[in-house]
């Protein structure tokens, strides 16, 4: 603790660091660990999304050689054509390093960390040595996580929602993928127990909890959720290794018969204990990963909207509404799996009910542009990209929440789709308008708006040519993780459609070279911009770009809130947090 | 900043409101490609019909949200020396646009329920009996002999061919051996899991004789996407007969 009162107290934590290692590696600077974070999680997107690629080149010509694949993973692909085990590891492992390597780290490890303590005018976050512990424990989860393709067996192949019993009786993939992600939920648990202590405790003067910017709502709401979710998923994890491992039967009832032997570990437990535990986590962390992107794309709303939030506090007791109303839904995923149907239906009205407080943030964003200045800048761009995009993923969220026709959808392409649209179509461009915001603040440069614009295009146009079609897919009654669709003779239409798919995917991938390349060339030659060329608000654009070590020369004093754009009698249509008013504001 | 017109935008624009209904219209023609699949049971059209109801509600809702927003990004972009509408908001339209779509959420789920309720908490009092194990990657099929009682030696087995007579309830106990699978006839708009240790039950009855497939829907291993099985709806007599057959292959087969 004697930590974090020195910081607020304003003295410094820790002097600047002189030493590579201590400056670049094993930093106690929130911004560095926040930029390492960012590595990190860019280099697994970059994993995930090419596992994702292999995954639809068999959808789209199941069985086809690749005769290149053949030399790389002989065990998977023999002679470049892909065996049915080797597709279950691909999508498996896609989905894990997708939510857990790449989209967690990036808007909560990368974006969290650089912003949160910049943002409420702290020098550093409440724990440093804790923060950089949180970043160095994640990296040997990364390392598990990939070393498990090599292992005899290959990687886990029971999907990301490794359902018990048929994760409990997989090769030694499932153990390694087990390990990667009770470590990386320590590493995370630490983070949130960080953020927490830091918002609440380490707030400039001034800063009450409502003038906090949206994405530090959503962060420290993140941090609860995280809290509260993790030591469920992880305490049926380590259920989950004993009964691989040490041969207990939490999730193994009597009587299992596997390919023909009597399975030598089983007797009393329970298939359906996972999925309540694992959904327990699962739900809220859905949340977890779009919250941040909500606050992320409100705060760049307001900015070049060059207005106030509309309904900045419904904003964040909205949030909070979904904090809290993500613990008691999870049974929506387990409505075709046994379940009491009594049940299903309590889940299904408390389901219902969650779509409410999205419906009033996505209103609210839309409030948000009516009579602005809109400014179509790339993080712009990408904002209202996830606004767009947000609404498709919520609204197909809905057909699941009803029962009946959940009967029919679920497990099938509609659910791939709606998992898309919330988070690729909805967290990733969150984090992609994050990444144009923020670059100026981080490395002192712009990022070049013309080739981010291309990106931006291109990624829309052929994420929604990729995942739109999921969904008639879905109403066709084409399953998820299924290797080979052409094997039912309902499914052989469907092959056009998905070849379709597969080429605006690899369109798709293509498309984030730009990315890429523009992150790397405007680090050395992007334009050299000032300390806020966006003229934004917040505390984060009151000090250099980028920070200096400790952030702020003086710790600054905050005025008012977070989103006073274009008041009435000023000369300058932005007002920062520390820049007193010159007249009363209004509230309304 | 940037401060050029979007002309692009204004092409996006209309492009949208011309895709927008004609999605719509699309989606509910009959014989389009993206339908969806035939009515095969009694209960698939409740099913489809609450789709359709979600699909209209939730489309239109869709449109109005892109076609706002898109006409905001018109209207409201950066014009020199322009500026921003202070205000923050106004709690009288929030109040508004949070009761409607808890309102309509609401219906939905009442809407719902009636369905859900028939589909899975009341069974028919009688139809044929049918047990269906579950293993990697097939599915075992029972039917009770002429004592009328499952799991007796005079048991009726097949693998992966199903059959029940039309205009009949099927009654279906599921289980599994190994992992858990799940029962999926598309066309009958009817899908549970059978999940090991425990025991589910579905009913189906059939609109009229024809050929299916049976799918499973919960990954269950290498083999999930080729655990296929096969339904056949029969007439009663037809579905006597090839009990009456199996019973014979059965038989000979345990001599
Ligand atoms: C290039 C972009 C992407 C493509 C082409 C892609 C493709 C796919 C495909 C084809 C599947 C279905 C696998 C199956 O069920 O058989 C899938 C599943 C999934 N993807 Fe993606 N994906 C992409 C990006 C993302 C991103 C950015 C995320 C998350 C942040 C993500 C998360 C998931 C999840 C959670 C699943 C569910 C897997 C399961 O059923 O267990 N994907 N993806
Ligand atoms: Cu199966
Ligand atoms: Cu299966």
């Amino acid at each position: 603790m004697s930590e974090a009162v020195a910081v607020a107290h304003g003295h410094g934590v820790h002097a600047a660091p002189t030493s590579f290692w201590r400056k670049y590696v094993f930093s106690l600077d929130h911004k560095v660990i926040g930029i390492q974070y960012m590595s990190y999680s860019l280099f697994m997107l970059v994993i995930g999304g090419l596992l994702a690629m292999l995954v639809r080149w068999q959808l789209a010509f199941p069985g086809r050689p690749l005769a290149f694949m053949g030399k790389i993973v002989p065990a998977g692909m023999p002679g470049g054509v892909m065996l049915p085990e080797f597709y279950n590891s691909l999508f498996t492992m896609h989905a894990t390093i997708m939510i857990f390597f790449a989209i967690m780290p990036l808007l909560i490890g990368a974006f969290g960390n650089y912003v949160v303590p910049l943002q409420i005018g702290a020098r550093d976050m409440a724990f440093p040595r804790l923060n950089m512990m949180s970043f160095w424990t994640a990296v040997p989860g990364a390392f598990l996580i990939i070393a498990s393709f090599f292992v005899e067996g290959g990687a886990a192949q029971s999907g990301w929602t490794s359902y018990a019993p048929l994760s409990a009786i997989q090769p030694k993939g499932q153990t390694l993928w087990l390990l990667a992600l009770l470590v990386l939920g320590i590493s995370s648990l630490l983070t949130a127990v960080n953020f927490i202590t830091t918002i609440i405790n380490l707030r400039a003067p001034g800063m009450h909890f409502f003038r906090m910017p949206l994405t530090v709502w959503a962060l420290f709401i993140d941090a609860i959720l995280l809290l509260l979710a993790l030591p469920v998923l992880s305490a049926a994890m380590i259920m989950l290794l004993f009964d691989r491992i040490l041969h207990t039967t939490f999730f193994l009832p009597a009587g299992l018969i596997v390919s023909g032997a009597a399975w030598t570990n089983a007797g009393g437990g329970q298939p359906l204990l996972w999925q309540h535990l694992f959904w327990f986590f699962g739900h809220p962390e859905v949340y977890i990963m779009i919250l941040p992107a909500m606050g992320i794309v409100s705060d760049v709303m307001a900015v070049f909207a060059r207005k106030p939030i509309f309904g900045y506090r419904s904003m964040a007791y909205a949030m909070c509404g979904i904090a809290g109303l993500g613990w008691i839904v999870w049974g929506h995923h387990m409505f075709q799996s046994g379940m009491n149907p009594y049940l299903g239906t309590t889940f299904m009205i408390s389901t219902m009910v969650i779509a409410v407080p999205s419906a009033i943030k996505t209103f609210n964003w839309l409030g948000t542009l009516w009579r602005g200045q809109i400014h179509f800048t790339t993080p712009m761009l990408n904002a209202i990209a996830f606004v767009a995009m947000f609404a498709i993923g919520g609204l197909s969220g809905i057909f699941m929440a009803s029962t009946p026709v959940d009967i029919f959808i679920h497990d099938t392409y509609f659910i791939v789709g709606h998992i898309h649209y919330v988070l690729f179509g909805g967290s990733l461009f969150g984090a992609f308008a994050g990444l144009y915001f923020w670059f100026p603040k981080m490395f002192g440069r712009k990022m070049s708006e013309t080739w981010g614009k291309v990106h931006f295009w291109l990624s829309l146009i052929f994420f929604n040519g990729v995942m739109f079609p999921m969904h008639i897919l879905g109403m066709r009654g084409m399953q998820r993780r299924i290797y080979d669709y052409t094997q039912y003779s309902h499914l052989k239409g469907l092959q056009p459609l998905n070849i379709f798919m597969s080429f605006s995917a690899f369109a798709l991938g293509v498309s984030q070279i730009v990315l890429i390349v523009n992150f790397f060339w405007s680090l050395k030659f992007g334009e050299r911009v000032g300390n806020n060329p966006w003229r934004a608000n917040t505390l984060e654009w009151q000090t250099t770009s980028p920070p200096p070590h400790e952030n702020f020369a003086e710790i600054p004093i905050v005025y008012h809130g977070p989103y006073e754009y274009s008041v009435p009698g000023m000369a300058e249509d932005y007002l920062p947090q520390t820049q007193p008013a010159s007249a009363p504001l209004s509230s309304h | 900043m940037n401060r050029r017109r979007p002309s692009w935008l204004s092409l996006i624009v209309g492009a949208a409101i011309v895709a927008a209904p004609a999605l719509l219209l699309a989606a509910s023609e009959p014989n389009a490609p993206w339908r969806l699949p035939e009515e095969a049971s009694t209960y698939a059209g409740r099913i489809d019909g609450i789709f359709n109801l979600i699909l209209w509600i939730t489309g239109i809702v869709f449109f109005l949200v892109e076609i706002t927003l898109l006409v905001f990004l018109f209207k409201y972009r950066a014009k020199a020396g322009g500026r921003a509408t202070y205000t923050h908001g106004s709690n009288r339209l929030e109040v508004i646009w949070t009761i409607i779509p808890a309102l309509i959420l609401v219906f939905l789920a009442v809407v719902s329920q009636d369905s859900w309720a028939y589909i899975r908490n009341h069974f028919p009092s009688s139809g044929t009996v049918i047990d269906i194990t579950a293993e990697q990657f097939a599915w075992n099929i029972r039917y009770p002999g002429p004592d009328g009682k499952l799991n007796t030696d005079d048991d009726i087995v097949t693998l992966n061919q199903l059959h029940f007579p039309v205009d009949k309830p099927a009654l279906i106990n599921l289980h599994s051996k190994d992992v858990i699978h799940s029962f999926f006839l598309p066309e009958f708009r009817i899908k549970q899991d059978a999940v090991p240790g425990m025991t589910t039950r579905v009913w189906v009855q059939a609109k009229h004789t024809g050929n299916w497939e049976i799918a499973c829907a919960e990954l269950c291993g290498l083999g999930h996407y080729r655990m296929k099985g096969y339904l056949t709806v029969d007439t009663p007599e037809g579905f006597q007969k090839w009990l009456a057959e199996t019973a014979a292959e059965n038989k000979t087969e345990s001599k």
